[in-house]
């Protein structure tokens, strides 16, 4: 089977998501489908599901025009998608999540959950995947996940398999195996569709690779031949660094101390257990893991968001365990918290508000009672220009700025103010790698100027970048603090997934 | 302003549309014109009608002054369903905080002696006193229990009516004589002073200070969202109150603050009609009124701006009603079924732009609750 997309425009009011894509893929090839957030990648793999109506263009499978007017046209004709977060029902056990949707019956519809089980049991051997039928998938780690998305596709018989970001959730052994399946689906005459911003992987696995960048595809690449930092600069439009400039860190006095400190959550559960660490001045210590390890609520917890069940915080040698966050960020902690549009931003306010969310009880910014709100403008409008945040008129809205500038408002808000420690999580997630370039610099420009600095990222690359102490945590623990400069890549991995590299080199005492 | 004009403009069309509708429900249920085939005359009470419903509105000193008299307790009410919506609250116990604030206000009113310039305003802060505590109550429960503000605030309406019809009956509230739960006169200088009470000889003018009262009452909303740093960080935790916190706001006591003002705003509904257009107080001092005020703040998303053009449209309509009633066939009811029509095709821009062929981007609605999971 070949599928063709020839032309596909789809406009959104104020921006044409996709300009005259042309893409084809046929089976038993893999195609990667590379571009920033924002390019245009999933409005076009939405077109190609069914979900939207392309204003312009048509669709081709083996050479005939189609109509999808919905994803079942599109599960129709032989196109499967795997989505970035997946579409299981937790409780469920692997077979009845395969069958959702189109559940095999008995007499009077009752649910045939022996056939059900047979046909898991055949797609996961034909295909290697290893699956359970009776496992109940909330028991299941995220990789063995994925395999059960792809079981259900495979089980609709889909021809053309499209994965949506697929390896942002897995630990670096799992896209190993990851791709062994994508392989092994190659293998056997299908055809990948691979969506991702993560360039390694592109060249890795793809046999082809397109890049698009606003809306258009910009080029092809052969990965066999094709660098890292050419399709990068594809991507972005200019040359790009991608590695972090940085001078060795010279660590001063202790800023962040953690002792024995312990989470446990609402249900019950331990979910940081005994953690003890140190941020020094003028070092950045990163935090790596697989999402879910912990990370999350640790960060949660040194801001004062999360309640400690034991264990002792000390800022600058001020106990801060039971510091409300205010008393922290007045005692110099700057936060830049994981999801910007939860946590980070109210969108729904103007850039001028959010850029002085944290602190607009100053009394540079108001008397107590009433805002001064000239006084914030002009902080603003200073701010725009100082950190580069692409805007017209800092009085517009949140919501109007694109991930990157969203991030470069709270990094601007969170860094320019007198700050002791700055805990950054997940600081450049979703945004494109020119914003990435730039909080990376203000980052280690922050680490010069003599600020501790604490990184949580399950970007293993920026954590190994950035960082000049890495700290690994597995299922609540921190498992391995190590050099990034002597540690390897793959050692880092194995730590992540819970296991203990022989020989490891790197491991500081 | 440009988003004033553009919000306006859709409260606008939903208007219009909802006349367009009305006018097929006045036609569809005039039956004889219908038996007897005759549309001209279906179309010509159609007209009469809508002339009649302006002319009850806006023609003249007596329809401008029941309008008025109609917009005051909607305009404070729907202040206090719209600070709790600021705050990602939902307010629906207007009713309950009014009824408070006016036995409160009513209390004051027959008991005080003194001069008017003294007790007007001492009788009106005691409204708002009342009302303020009232829908407090169900912050604080909001704040420590977690119980969510719909369930309370309709439970404490409930027990705010019984309280009410109980309270008449004591010797301390009841009149003089009446068998009935009727409460003591106000004193007259506690009564708002009339605003046409110039007028000699006209006292079918009933509209009072307490318009001024409300109008006040919005530019203070007003001024506390855009101006002062509660206003920001009420705006800020009912927009996302997981930044909220993260910003170091306290969310509880945010909590507590926005039900007070608005049971505050609603107190001083209810001490307008006690002080202004009954001087009394009796069960059904806060009619409908609470719950027409989430239809004003929904209609007029939230803003200060918004929120008196929806009181002055439905004050509007309901002073025209009644005079369309007296001139037609047509029910006063038609009114409520034209309120309710607005706030649908408010609630659904689509269909309305769908209806007037407007091209543009879905705009933003007003802010409103957090839903049930809040």
């Amino acid at each position: 089977m070949k599928l063709e997309l020839r032309g596909i425009t789809k406009k959104f009011p104020g921006v044409i998501a996709n300009d005259s894509v042309n893409l084809s893929i046929s089976t038993g090839e893999v195609l990667a489908l590379v571009g920033e957030n924002g390019a245009g990648k999933s409005t076009l793999m939405n077109v190609l599901y069914g979900l939207y109506k392309a204003d312009e263009g048509e669709i081709l499978v083996d050479g005939t025009a189609v109509n999808f007017h919905s994803p079942a046209d599109a599960i129709k004709a032989g196109i499967g998608m795997v989505h970035q977060h997946f579409m299981l029902v937790p409780v469920f056990s692997v077979a009845e999540n395969v069958v959702l949707g189109s559940e095999p019956t008995k007499r009077f519809g009752a649910l045939d959950i022996e056939r059900a089980r047979k046909q898991v049991r055949e797609v996961s051997d034909r295909y290697n995947l290893n699956l359970d039928p009776d496992a109940i998938v909330e028991d299941l780690p995220v990789g063995v996940r994925q395999r059960v998305e792809i079981v259900k596709v495979l089980l609709r018989d889909a021809k053309i398999v499209v994965f949506d970001e697929p390896t942002a959730v897995l630990t670096p052994s799992e896209i190993v195996e990851f791709f062994s399946i994508v392989r092994t689906l190659t293998d056997a005459g299908k055809g990948v569709v691979f969506i991702t911003h993560k360039l390694k992987e592109a060249l890795t696995i793809a046999d082809r690779i397109n890049v698009l960048r606003r809306g258009k595809v910009v080029g092809d690449a052969d990965p066999k031949t094709a660098s890292e930092s050419h399709i990068a600069e594809m991507m972005v439009g200019r040359p790009v660094q991608l590695t972090v400039n940085k001078a060795t860190a010279s660590p001063k006095q202790v800023v962040l101390d953690v002792k024995d400190l312990s989470i446990i959550d609402p249900d019950g559960r331990l979910i940081v257990e005994n953690v003890s660490f140190n941020v020094r001045a003028g070092e950045i210590v990163g935090v790596a893991g697989v999402q879910g390890n912990g990370q999350t609520e640790l960060v949660e917890a040194i801001s004062g968001l999360r309640r400690t069940s034991q264990g002792s915080l000390t800022l600058d040698g001020k106990d801060i365990t039971e510091a409300s966050p205010r008393q922290r960020h007045t005692l110099g902690m700057g936060h830049v918290p994981e999801d910007r549009q939860r946590q980070g931003l109210v969108t729904g306010m103007t850039i001028t508000e959010n850029l002085v969310l944290t602190r607009y009880h100053d009394s540079e910014f108001c008397n107590g009672f009433k805002m001064k709100w000239s006084k914030a403008k002009e902080k603003a409008k200073e701010l725009v220009q100082s950190y580069d945040i692409r805007t017209s008129d800092p009085d517009q809205m949140a919501s109007t700025l694109s991930g990157g500038n969203q991030q470069k408002v709270i990094v601007a808000r969170e860094l320019s103010r007198d700050i002791r420690l700055v805990l950054a999580a997940q600081p450049t997630r979703g945004i494109d790698v020119g914003s990435i370039e730039y909080i990376h610099e203000q980052i280690v420009k922050e680490r010069d100027s003599g600020t501790a600095i604490l990184i949580v990222s399950t970007e293993l690359d920026e954590v190994m970048a950035l960082s000049d102490r890495i700290l690994v945590m597995y299922r609540g623990k921190v498992v391995a603090d190590l050099d990034p400069k002597k540690a390897s890549h793959m050692d880092v991995g194995l730590y992540m997934a819970g296991s203990r590299p022989e020989n490891a080199v790197g491991v500081n005492s | 302003m440009k988003e004033l004009i553009k919000s306006l403009r859709y409260t606008f069309l939903a208007l219009l549309a909802s006349l367009l509708v009305g006018a097929i429900i006045i036609v569809v249920t005039d039956i004889d014109a219908l038996k007897s085939g005759d549309f001209g005359k279906a179309f010509s009470t159609v007209f009469t009608a809508y002339k009649s419903l302006f002319q009850g509105s806006f023609w003249g000193l007596r329809s401008i002054s029941n309008t008025i008299t109609g917009t005051t307790p909607l305009l404070l009410s729907g202040l206090a369903v719209s600070v709790a919506f600021k705050a990602g609250l939902f307010n629906i116990g207007a009713t309950g905080q009014m009824l408070a604030g006016g036995m409160t206000a009513l209390w004051v009113g027959f008991t005080m002696t003194g001069p008017g310039w003294l007790q007007v305003p001492l009788a009106v802060i005691a409204g708002a006193i009342g009302g303020a505590l009232y829908g407090g109550i169900a912050g604080v429960l909001k704040a420590r229990t977690g119980a969510h503000e719909v369930i309370t605030t309709i439970m404490l309406n409930s027990i705010a009516s019984f309280l009410v019809l109980w309270l008449l009956k004591t010797t301390t509230f009841q009149r003089e004589g009446r068998p009935d739960p009727i409460s003591k006169l106000v004193v007259d200088e506690a009564r708002l002073p009339r605003l046409f009470g110039f007028l000699d000889g006209r006292s079918d003018l009933v509209a009072h200070a307490g318009f001024f009262v409300a109008l006040l009452a919005t530019f203070a909303y007003w001024y506390l969202l855009k101006r002062t740093t509660l206003g920001f960080e009420l705006r800020a935790t009912g927009l996302n109150s997981d930044a909220a916190k993260y910003a170091g706001m306290k969310s509880k006591s945010l909590t507590v603050v926005a039900m007070l003002l608005a049971g505050g705003f609603a107190g001083m509904a209810g001490a307008t009609e006690v002080l202004g257009t009954y001087g009394y107080a009796s069960t059904s001092l806060a009619g409908n009124i609470g719950f027409d005020a989430i239809a004003v703040a929904l209609l007029g998303q939230s803003s200060p701006i918004g929120t008196l053009v929806a009181a002055v449209l439905f004050g509007a309509l309901q002073a025209g009603g009644r005079s369309m009633q007296a001139n037609t066939d047509v029910p006063v009811d038609l009114i409520i079924v034209l309120r309710a029509l607005i706030v649908m095709f408010v609630a659904a821009p689509l269909l309305v732009k769908a209806m007037f062929r407007v091209k543009s981007q879905v705009t933003s609605q007003g802010q409103t609750f957090r839903g049930w999971g809040g």
